[in-house]
């Protein structure tokens, strides 16, 4: 295969699925939010990838602008998740979301 | 020398990505974490996405990195690590089905036949892409003025929030 855009979108696949595999499997809080940052990155390479290589000769920039908004909003939720994350840490002793079930029914 | 180094640098990120979910030492994790953020910026100056690339190093090695470890520190639990819950098996499933169906759909896909994209603003390869995002973030007619506003609004929404968070209540 002529190398170009499906390796970066193969790439940016492999990397969500470890991402979404941790998020789903893991207990600790902090190490959620940490494989969410992996799946945004994941998909901040496709967006890349795709604003180089859908025009030929050229950098289509519209992905690079939709990039930088993914990490803005990326810094935001890494901010407050960790505020939560602490504040459920100090009422409870614990970062193990299968302790933190306060609104089970 | 550019797929050269796409390859080396997919495999480590690939590699600090497993190890993120693999490790048992969740300090570990977050330190390997930040180095795969430092390898996806090298995959940008691959896309010839220099500014990506150093907004990337600031933003994710920099300033998440940083609260990530200062998160850990606060809440850690030494005698727990980083275990697995009891979704470990069906999430794998999940995981891997999931990354069969997009590798099907991403190399069946015929990507060169996507045209009328002329509304965009478009650069030359091998250029410094810092003033042409500006173009495309701040052009008058297509640009993405309303979008930068609110990223500002919701950047200081989850600053005030932050805050109120983890304030001591008592």
């Amino acid at each position: 295969m002529h190398f170009g855009l499906e390796h970066y979108l193969i790439l940016s696949a492999v990397m969500f699925s470890i991402g979404l595999y941790g998020a789903l499997a893991k207990r600790n809080a902090v190490a959620i939010l940490m494989c969410i940052e992996i799946m945004l990155n994941a998909v901040n390479i496709a967006l890349v990838a795709f604003s180089r290589y859908l025009v030929p000769n050229a950098v289509l920039l519209t992905g690079q602008v939709f990039a930088i908004f993914i990490i803005t909003v990326a810094a935001a939720e890494a901010a407050v998740g960790l505020a939560i994350i602490i504040a459920i840490y100090r009422s409870r002793q614990s970062v193990d979301v299968e302790q933190a079930d306060l609104m089970k029914g | 020398m550019i797929e050269l180094a796409f390859w080396i640098l997919a495999l480590i990120v690939v590699g600090t990505a497993a190890a993120v979910v693999l490790l048992r030492d969740i300090f570990r994790a977050a330190l390997l974490l930040i180095l795969c953020f430092f390898t996806v910026a090298g995959i940008y100056i691959t896309l010839n996405a220099d500014f990506l690339a150093a907004v990337q190093v600031l933003i994710y090695a920099g300033a998440i990195g940083v609260l990530l470890i200062f998160a850990i520190m606060l809440t850690r639990n030494l005698k727990e690590g980083n275990p697995f819950n009891r979704l470990k098996l069906p999430a794998l499933i999940v995981a891997l089905l999931f990354l069969a169906t997009v590798i099907g759909v991403v190399v069946s896909t015929n990507w060169a036949t996507v045209t009328g994209v002329s509304q965009a603003v478009e650069m030359p390869v091998d250029q410094p892409t810092t003033g042409y995002i500006a173009t495309a973030l701040f052009d008058q007619s297509k640009g993405f003025v309303l979008p930068f506003e609110i990223a500002s609004v919701l950047l200081l929404a989850a600053l005030i929030g932050a805050i109120v968070l983890v304030k001591d209540r008592s």
